[in-house]
């Protein structure tokens, strides 16, 4: 370990540490839900961050392990969710939960001793390579055999192994290997600025790069105590609701396209294509890099209210008509029913977020429980509760969210058309956009990406980042994937992968 | 069946690119560009500080992009307006990592002809079928959308020769994307040697050309560039369909490089001479003998 001092420091009566993984777990029985567990390396030590949500409060529970210290007292026997984070956090801190066997490497494989990239000072500074030999395969049976699917695989698809342990057809156990794409983003946000920053969370996970800055611009914004322009507020809300019907679109490409839908395909990728150019009109950026800046917005959207509610209606009525003859074809959704089932009680034991969440009866969204930008004052239509957790559920969740996408954006539509005749000018310090000065502190920010929840816990030290903790819906949920799959078969796999509809980019960091 | 009226309903949506130009419309912020009239004074040195990636340098009193790091996050356009300012033109991918460093003036031609003489000799044998082979080698998602677009109907590459094929075996050309981590180094390496000569790589995005605003680290080489030999550049954050579509076809030898200071209003994105006529599928009559359509790109 690269602390390299003393270890077993919970042999020590006088460290209380097991207070920390009993307030969890007691406050998770108590109906908190896990949002997520966070290492931040000081001088004194490293601090665990367990974070907590509840109702419409969300707040961390502590534990300080003095420098040196390399073992705390795991969490995960009490909280599974906490599973995949334990993971993490062995990678890269060292630091290894104590009561249960040492966890599989998970983001970036090392041998035991070797230097871990994440205490601030003697981090590696050139690459350091991974092993992927500590990932082993766990085969067992007679003529069970491992299929490894990836990280080159077949189509374009984002650099991920799935090894398939099957004994032919049946996948009874699947293993997920998300190191080989580990950028260590985490690590390059140490010591940059808010507008540096910025630019990192967009690109954490690049296909919810609107939702990522606004969880990241959220946490910026609490500390310096600023609230954002009321018409910066709507216009973060057109980009993170054209945001969310791309993501789902290309969701429900996915599936087409596994399905052999041919002309589905056609018609469904041409809708994420004019979603894409909408926000390309919008902001000049595809993926509406840009516009979301701490304090507000970058400048005028590109698109008047009155243009953008037209090529909204254009494009629900489209959307619409394929989405209801798409469930209206058989031989598309008899591929979906039944198919890759999360059950409720699986959905609560990894407190699921997000559309896979909402199919599994998760139905918290914080749009609403912790609304930010304009959703607070935003009309938001209550989605048909959901339960049935598999990959038809999960499709319908994502029309209906759609479905809420474009009603909340005829209404910011209107607020924009309201208020823009009066703006002008960009920058800091215009109507767009209020000045955060050299702000020191640390706070919790968040938003709904279209894949559920994402979480950034940000310390400024005068206007700079000391550090910052990401946690992507993608992480989160990704810990359940590999059980969605003991009753299916090998040809569901792309169904249930396209249903999960995650980013591997915001799971390896 | 009624698949069959919903798929004819709204005709024809393919784009016409590259036989006719084509764009996202002029907001679109395709590249930066950089007034070469202007000298460098105090707004400009400070904006040019203020570059997340350090794209901006100044070289020979002269306002030098590297488009390989530009990220077009477009602080440099809203510090000093009068010198940098976005584009929506996308054919600006280029043959070897040093043209895209881009100053406002002429460009070192022979150097950039004598690279792409050599690439074309190896491309002369891709012919009408052009395999693709994609490699994630650390992309944060977003270039993978816009690859994947291609085979939509707007882009819809498969009319131009152009698939995307599973096995390395099959393909010419590895189209690789972002910041080339150490995890997928041998990855990546195995696929390469994996395909036959002749082949081609393309770097798609800034991330892949430099490690973007990733940059090199721990687990990050800054760019794929050590891993694979790369040979032809696509700019951008991600990269546009449009702008991969030109990377592609500037690989196989069907467009001419761009220069930089690409004519803007006239034809963002289209071509400066004419088009080779088997680019396109509506004129069979006129196709060259073989061997041909490669000379028509190198003009």
């Amino acid at each position: 370990m690269t602390t390299g001092g003393v270890i077993s420091a919970l042999e020590d009566d006088a460290f209380a540490g097991d207070a920390f993984p009993a307030a969890v777990a007691d406050r998770v029985e108590h109906g908190a839900r896990f949002v997520g567990l966070f290492a931040t390396p000081s001088t004194e030590g490293t601090r665990l961050v367990a974070v907590l949500a509840r109702d419409r409060t969300i707040d961390q529970e502590e534990l300080l392990l003095p420098a040196g210290w390399t073992r705390y007292p795991g969490l995960a026997q009490r909280v599974p969710a906490a599973e995949w984070y334990e993971r993490a956090i062995l990678d890269l801190h060292g630091l290894e939960p104590t009561g249960r066997p040492r966890p599989d490497p998970l983001v970036f494989p090392l041998r035991p001793g070797a230097g871990r990239p994440r205490p601030m000072a003697g981090a590696p500074a050139g690459p350091t390579d991974p092993d992927p030999l500590s990932l082993p395969p766990r085969l067992e049976g007679e003529g069970v055999f491992t299929i490894p699917y990836g990280p080159v695989r077949s189509g374009v698809f984002e650099a991920v192994e799935y090894l398939v342990e099957t004994p032919g057809e049946d996948i009874p156990h699947l293993r997920t290997r998300v190191f080989y794409k580990h950028r260590g983003i985490e690590k390059r946000f140490e010591g940059v600025s808010i507008d540096d920053g910025v630019l990192l969370a967009e690109r954490y996970e690049g296909v919810a790069s609107v939702a990522h800055a606004m969880a990241f611009c959220g946490a910026v914004e609490r500390v310096a105590g600023v609230e954002i322009p009321p018409t910066a507020e709507a216009v973060r809300v057109v980009h993170a609701e054209l945001e969310r019907i791309a993501n789902h679109l290309d969701s429900t490409v996915r599936h087409v396209e596994g399905a052999g839908q041919a002309v589905a395909f056609a018609r469904f990728s041409l809708h994420k294509e004019r979603v894409l150019r909408l926000r390309g009109q919008l902001s000049g950026s595809r993926f509406g890099r840009g516009v979301i800046v701490p304090g507000g917005i970058s400048g005028p959207p590109g698109l008047g209210g009155a243009e953008l509610l037209t090529a909204v209606d254009r494009l629900e009525k489209a959307v619409r008509a394929d989405c209801r003859l798409l469930l209206a074809t058989p031989s598309f959704v008899d591929r979906l029913r039944g198919t890759g089932v999360v059950s409720p009680e699986l959905a609560a034991r990894y407190t699921l977020v997000g559309p896979v969440g909402r199919a599994s009866g998760q139905h918290e969204d914080v749009r609403v429980s912790r609304p930010y930008a304009a959703y607070g004052h935003l009309g938001q239509p209550l989605a048909e509760p959901r339960s049935d957790g598999d990959a038809l559920t999960r499709l319908h969740v994502r029309f209906d969210e759609m479905w809420g996408s474009f009603h909340l954006l005829r209404q910011a539509a209107d607020d924009l058309d309201r208020t823009e005749a009066a703006q002008t000018g960009r920058g800091a310090g215009s109507a767009w956009q209020k000045d955060i000065g050299p702000v020191s502190g640390e706070a919790l920010g968040w938003a709904e990406a279209p894949q559920g929840e994402v979480v950034y816990l940000v310390e400024l030290q005068e206007g700079s980042l000391v550090h910052a903790r990401v946690r992507s819906a993608s992480f989160h949920n990704l810990a359940a994937f590999a059980l969605a799959f003991p009753h299916d078969i090998l040809t569901d796999f792309v169904f249930i992968e396209a249903s999960f509809g995650l980013s591997i980019a915001g799971v390896s960091g | 069946m009624p698949w069959i009226t919903r798929g004819l309903s709204e005709g024809i949506v393919t784009t016409r690119y590259p036989r006719r130009s084509d764009g996202y419309g002029p907001d679109f912020h395709g590249m930066l560009l950089v007034d070469p009239g202007r000298g460098v004074d105090r707004a400009t040195e400070q904006a040019i500080g203020e570059c997340p990636t350090g794209a901006l340098s100044i070289v020979d009193d002269r306002v030098e992009v590297d488009r390989g790091r530009c990220i077009l996050c477009g602080r440099c356009a809203a510090l000093q307006p009068e010198v940098f300012r976005f584009d929506p033109s996308f054919d600006h991918s280029t043959i070897g990592r040093s043209a895209l460093h881009v100053r406002g003036g002429p460009e070192d031609e022979e150097t950039l002809a004598w690279i792409r003489s050599g690439l074309a000799r190896r491309t002369k044998a891709l012919r009408r079928s052009i395999h693709i082979r994609h490699v994630d080698a650390g992309s944060d998602g977003s270039e993978e959308w816009e690859i994947a677009a291609l085979t939509n109907p707007v882009y819809d590459v498969g009319r131009l020769g152009i698939f995307f094929t599973a096995s390395p075996r099959h393909a010419d050309i590895l189209l690789v994307t972002g910041v080339g981590t150490v995890g997928m180094t041998t990855p990546l390496r195995t696929t390469y040697e994996a395909m036959p000569h002749p082949k081609v790589v393309i770097a798609a995005g800034a991330d892949a050309a430099s490690g973007g605003m990733v940059g090199p680290g721990y687990a990050s080489r800054g760019g794929i560039g050590d891993i694979v030999p790369v040979d032809v550049y696509v700019p951008g954050s991600p990269p546009s369909p449009f702008g991969l579509l030109h990377g592609i076809l500037l690989a196989i030898g069907l467009v001419g490089a761009t220069r930089g200071q690409t004519t803007t209003g006239d034809h963002p994105g289209g071509l400066a001479g004419p088009l080779p006529p088997q680019l396109s599928p509506h004129e069979p009559a006129s196709r060259p003998e073989p061997g041909n359509r490669m000379e028509a790109g190198e003009t």
